[in-house]
């Protein structure tokens, strides 16, 4: 067990690099990839979780998240948003990258802090101290990219880097979901990605740009 | 052989070491990037090719320049030889000097030399050298909170920042390799290895063009020895650094365990092979990533910054 804890702990900093990444990186398209690495940073801790408790439910998790969020979720977004979108190399922020970088080590801070009691109550799962935590970072980590990021697809990211936390926090705390339950978030996630992709196709189609952020300003025509 | 006279010559041979082989990473790592860019590329003895031949050209100096020119290839030189002795080039037990220094003693001793190149850079008068220096400083400026938030989680980590205990206390086990603060302290040292070196995204130690150079503009007044000593201190220098990154930081094993001579030249192949691994990711880095524009370069050490702050805060709340 406690080779298995030191790996997962592994997994969950890379997990944590990946999600700041997000925040960090300026390309739309490195954004999409750091994402991808941060899903299987969340597929390799479900598969190693599904064996050190020999919970197969895990690796069903596991199998879900690396097809819908590794392949399904980027391909989508890539098809359906659109090429001209990739093609911007800079992603408008509300804050400076140092700033809000800085803003997201305190926010991992205070994650940490406020999961201490949590951790404390579920002290009979083992790879809980690590999850938890970790899984709150994220859920931090991508409430602030959607607050920071002015794209609509840097945006998307966000949302999608909270769900991803949140499932890397569930994972050792449920290890016995319904399968039922995870087969709907996986067909869910793709098809509300084709959404708001075919979205914001459209906006950049009518606006020529996806910041979103503007799109409060717009005034109907008269 | 008495065990002091073992050490020290363990210690020359380290010294040996860094000699013979810093040329050769570097024609190795351009060889690489050549390769990954569909090119044939220059013989990975190259740059031994180009020190010889610098070494046996006339040198010109400019007679507006002062000692500081001429000075400053034999710090630049000199500095990755006393850095050498003080880090785990080869032996994972201390020689003579191990504890002389620790990490920040290696990062003043590089400081040092990097202060009078860029001197020298701005002493001849030369425009472009002027430009390169004061970015190298900026650049300097930038990673040098780094450093110290690097060192601090290092030793706060490690509970050292002598090279030698670190290499020790990460070796001892996979679990304590594993750590997640560990971790976040290679990904940090990552990136500021890149910034040091003048390496992709930072700078294009491959750029031509002079208004575009940050830390290779230093050497364009130098011609002759002194070129010569400016190219083979820069190798050193970068093989220095990779040998605290990769055999304090990342991968702390295939180093000689005893004092036995066949234990230590064993050690040599150990090394350079983990030293080409570590090239071909670089290589990759460097052949896929475009270079910053000057003033994002700011972004790119915040992020190891704050990657040296989460690596802390995940073991104030003790989470490894």
């Amino acid at each position: 067990m406690p080779t298995y804890l030191a790996i997962d702990g592994f997994l969950a900093a890379l997990f944590v690099v990946f999600s700041l990444g997000v925040i960090a990186t300026r390309q739309m398209l490195g954004t999409l990839y750091l994402f991808m690495l941060n899903s299987l940073a969340l597929t390799a801790s479900a598969v190693l979780i599904g064996i050190a408790l020999g919970s197969p439910h895990l690796f069903w998790v596991a199998a879900i998240t690396f097809s819908t969020k590794v392949i399904a979720i980027p391909l989508v977004l890539r098809w359906s948003a659109g090429p001209q979108i990739y093609e911007r190399r800079e992603v408008e922020q509300v804050l400076t990258i140092p700033v809000a970088v800085l803003i997201a080590a305190v926010l991992a801070l205070v994650a940490w802090i406020v999961s201490a009691p949590l951790v404390h109550a579920i002290s009979d799962r083992p790879f809980a101290a690590i999850n938890l935590p970790t899984g709150l970072v994220a859920i931090f980590f991508g409430a602030f990219t959607v607050a920071v990021r002015r794209e609509a697809i840097a945006q998307l990211m966000g949302i999608l880097i909270m769900e991803s936390g949140a499932f890397f926090a569930s994972i050792s705390i449920v290890n016995d979901l319904s399968i039922i339950t995870e087969v709907a978030a996986a067909v869910d996630l793709p098809v509300i990605a084709l959404v708001i992709g075919l979205l914001i196709r459209n906006i950049h189609r009518v606006t020529g740009i996806t910041r979103v952020g503007l799109l409060a300003e717009l005034k109907e025509h008269r | 052989m008495s065990p002091l006279a073992r050490y020290l010559v363990i210690n020359l041979i380290q010294i040996g070491f860094l000699l013979v082989f810093a040329p050769l990473l570097q024609g190795v790592l351009t060889r690489i990037e050549e390769i990954i860019q569909g090119k044939h590329g220059p013989s990975i003895f190259q740059p031994y090719y180009d020190i010889w031949k610098l070494f046996g050209k006339d040198e010109i100096v400019s007679e507006e320049s002062s000692w500081v020119f001429r000075f400053a290839p034999l710090i630049e030189f000199a500095m990755p030889i006393f850095v050498v002795m003080l880090i785990p080039a080869l032996t994972a037990y201390p020689l003579f000097f191990a504890f002389a220094g620790d990490m920040i003693a290696v990062g003043f001793l590089f400081a040092a030399s990097g202060f009078f190149v860029a001197l020298a850079a701005m002493d001849t008068g030369n425009v472009y050298g002027g430009i390169g220096a004061s970015r190298t400083r900026m650049v300097g400026f930038l990673a040098e909170p780094v450093f110290m938030v690097a060192f601090f989680t290092l030793s706060y980590v490690a509970n050292s920042t002598i090279p030698y205990v670190v290499n020790a206390s990460w070796a001892v086990s996979w679990a304590a390799m594993l750590q997640p603060a560990h971790l976040l302290v290679i990904v940090a040292f990552l990136l500021l290895v890149l910034a040091d070196e003048k390496r992709l995204p930072v700078d294009n130690p491959a750029g031509k063009a002079e208004t575009a150079m940050i830390g290779h503009s230093k050497n364009l007044e130098y011609s002759g020895t002194g070129a010569a000593l400016m190219k083979w201190g820069g190798a050193m220098k970068f093989m220095t650094v990779l040998i605290v990154f990769l055999n304090v930081i990342i991968t702390p094993w295939g180093l000689a365990a005893t004092t036995h001579w066949s234990d230590v030249f064993f050690a040599i192949p150990k090394v350079l092979w983990k030293m080409f691994l570590f090239l071909l990711v670089l290589a990759v880095i460097e052949t896929t990533l475009a270079k910053l524009r000057l003033f994002r370069i700011s972004e790119f050490l915040a992020s190891a910054f704050v990657i040296c702050l989460l690596a802390m805060g995940v073991r104030l709340v003790g989470m490894g």
